[in-house]
């Protein structure tokens, strides 16, 4: 378990408030955002559809900034991108016109580093083999299937060594199968590329094999509804999914949203 | 494959040319009603020196037309890709701008400029042309989906930099789709205005020497001629997107 006042909290969002400005004026999206994330930890958040997930993502980022309450990163106060995050979306936005391994390397063009070319090729061929892209670097975006595709696009989140990776469904246009496997390959990749994460997802089995803390938001407008820590037991399979300990994380969670989609009181037992 | 590329297209130069030859044969006109591929030859012989002089005249009116066009479409396609509130301001403007029929535009400029007859051609390529590339340019833009602007954006990049890494390759494949209709639109800007200028050069003014000469075969000679530089130009551009949107070409 994760105690509430630890002190070393990478991200660290406080009291956020924000509205969007629509034609047919102000639309509240989050309202008592509550949400820190250890160094090294990896939270996974849920919510009903529209509650306002892929906003908090773009506040961790800088993308946006909160009209109420504050985004810390490292201590620092968020109010514009800064170059320590790296992205990636259900849309794998990979660029045709690049192969795979210029995509990879797209980061390195824009954040400052110290890596020389050679060593820059070297890491991103190191990140493509450990997500079973080898042989695929020369290759366009156009020759992959969905699934490669996305974990080209983790390798490009991860190539500048970022101090948070933010995932946003990342796996929600996959099939069963190809999602999986990207969550065996997540947990290798957290094992070799340490990373503090947020995962945006909708899938409860999703949220508790990959992270160490599940986060239900309300409805919009978002406020922190319930937080499930998740023991650390080791490495995963995906036969832990199937333990009782797992039915019963995934029970709380399922109710939690029904909860959270006003479709159950909050009192009743799951 | 690459002999065949060159073949088959001149296989079918060469039925057309039979076909319309046989077509004006058999139908017995007489070359001041339709002329045929055979009248075509001794025309280009006599007027030889004049195809090369005013062919010049037409190309690079047309394409200094084109460059201005590419450049004037382009960044206004960028100010209206960037900026809703120009997009909303521009739009009906160039709309209604381009609605207005170029015929009628021709004479307009050819009395407000008279005697500065380069200046003139250029000038309406240019007007019949910069329409297409700018709508393309913008349309790129603006729907350019959020994400690919926000994984570099997170990165601390500049909006320079998202438009040259992402934006501008982006939109090229528009761009040349563009670039080819308005390739044909300059042409069409060109000649009107070779036509209509009074001492006019180029094609179009030799086209016009030979309505008043009635010199039939000359009139259809200076068709070929002009198609033979669309398909030039056209060709050019197809090169210059293959070199640098060929990426976007899934037939491959
Ligand atoms: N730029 C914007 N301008 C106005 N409204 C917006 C904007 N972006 C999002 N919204 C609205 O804010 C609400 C929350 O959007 P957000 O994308 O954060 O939700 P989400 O939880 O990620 O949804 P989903 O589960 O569908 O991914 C939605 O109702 C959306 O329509
Ligand atoms: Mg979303």
């Amino acid at each position: 378990m994760m105690p509430d006042d630890m002190i070393d909290k990478l991200i660290d969002i406080t009291a956020v408030r924000h509205s969007y400005r629509t034609a047919s004026g102000p639309l509240p999206v989050l309202d008592g955002l509550e949400l820190s994330v250890p160094e090294g930890g990896f939270v996974a958040v849920v919510g009903p559809s529209g509650c306002g997930k892929s906003t908090l993502t773009r506040l961790v980022a800088g993308l946006l900034i909160p009209d109420e309450g504050e985004v810390r990163v490292h201590g620092t106060r968020i109010t514009a991108p800064r170059s320590n995050v790296g992205m990636a979306f259900q849309n794998p936005v990979l660029l045709e016109w690049r192969t795979i391994l210029q995509n990879v390397l797209l980061p390195l063009e824009i954040v400052p580093n110290k890596l020389s070319r050679a060593e820059a090729r070297d890491r991103a061929r190191r990140l493509l083999a450990l997500v079973g892209l080898d042989g695929f670097e020369d290759k366009r975006p156009s020759e992959l299937s969905g699934g490669m595709k996305q974990r080209a696009s983790l390798c490009r989140a991860l190539i500048h060594q970022p101090e948070v990776l933010i995932l946003d469904e990342p796996f929600g246009a996959l099939d069963a199968f190809t999602r999986e496997d990207l969550w065996q390959t997540m947990h290798k990749v957290k094992a070799e590329e340490p990373f503090t994460g947020v995962l945006i997802t909708h899938d409860l089995r999703e949220s508790i094999f990959l992270a160490d803390r599940v986060v239900v938001l309300s409805s919009r407008p978002a406020r922190t509804q319930f937080v499930l820590d998740i023991p650390d037991t080791g490495l995963r399979t995906l036969d832990d999914l199937y333990t009782p300990e797992a039915a019963e994380r995934l029970n709380i969670l399922r109710h939690q949203i029904e909860v959270a989609q006003g479709r159950t009181p909050a009192g009743d037992a799951a | 494959m690459k002999a065949r590329q060159i073949i088959v297209p001149l296989v079918a130069v060469i039925v057309f040319l039979i076909a319309w030859e046989a077509l004006v044969w058999i139908m017995g006109w007489p070359n001041y009603k339709m002329a045929s591929p055979s009248d075509l030859i001794p025309a280009y012989e006599r007027y030889w020196g004049l195809f090369l002089t005013m062919g010049w005249q037409t190309l690079w009116r047309t394409v200094a037309g084109l460059v201005l066009a590419v450049i004037f479409g382009v960044a206004l396609g960028m100010v209206m890709g960037f900026s809703r509130t120009m997009r909303d301001a521009l739009y009906p403007l160039l709309v209604g701008f381009n609605a207005v029929p170029k015929a009628t535009v021709v004479p307009i400029v050819a009395l407000m400029f008279v005697g500065w007859h380069d200046f003139n051609t250029v000038l309406i390529a240019f007007m019949i042309s910069f329409f297409p590339i700018a709508v393309s340019v913008s349309i790129g833009l603006s729907t350019l989906e959020p994400e690919y602007r926000d994984i570099l954006r997170s990165l601390g990049a500049s909006q320079a930099t998202i438009f040259w890494k992402i934006a501008l390759p982006k939109t090229l494949p528009e761009f040349f789709g563009a670039l080819k209709v308005a390739v044909t639109l300059a042409f069409i800007g060109t000649n009107l205005m070779e036509i209509v200028s009074p001492h006019g050069r180029g094609l179009g003014a030799l086209f016009d020497s030979g309505k008043t000469n009635s010199d039939y075969p000359l009139m259809f000679a200076v068709l070929i001629a002009l198609a033979f530089l669309g398909i030039v130009l056209y060709y050019i551009v197809v090169a210059l997107e293959k070199t640098f949107a060929g990426w976007a070409d899934r037939t491959v």
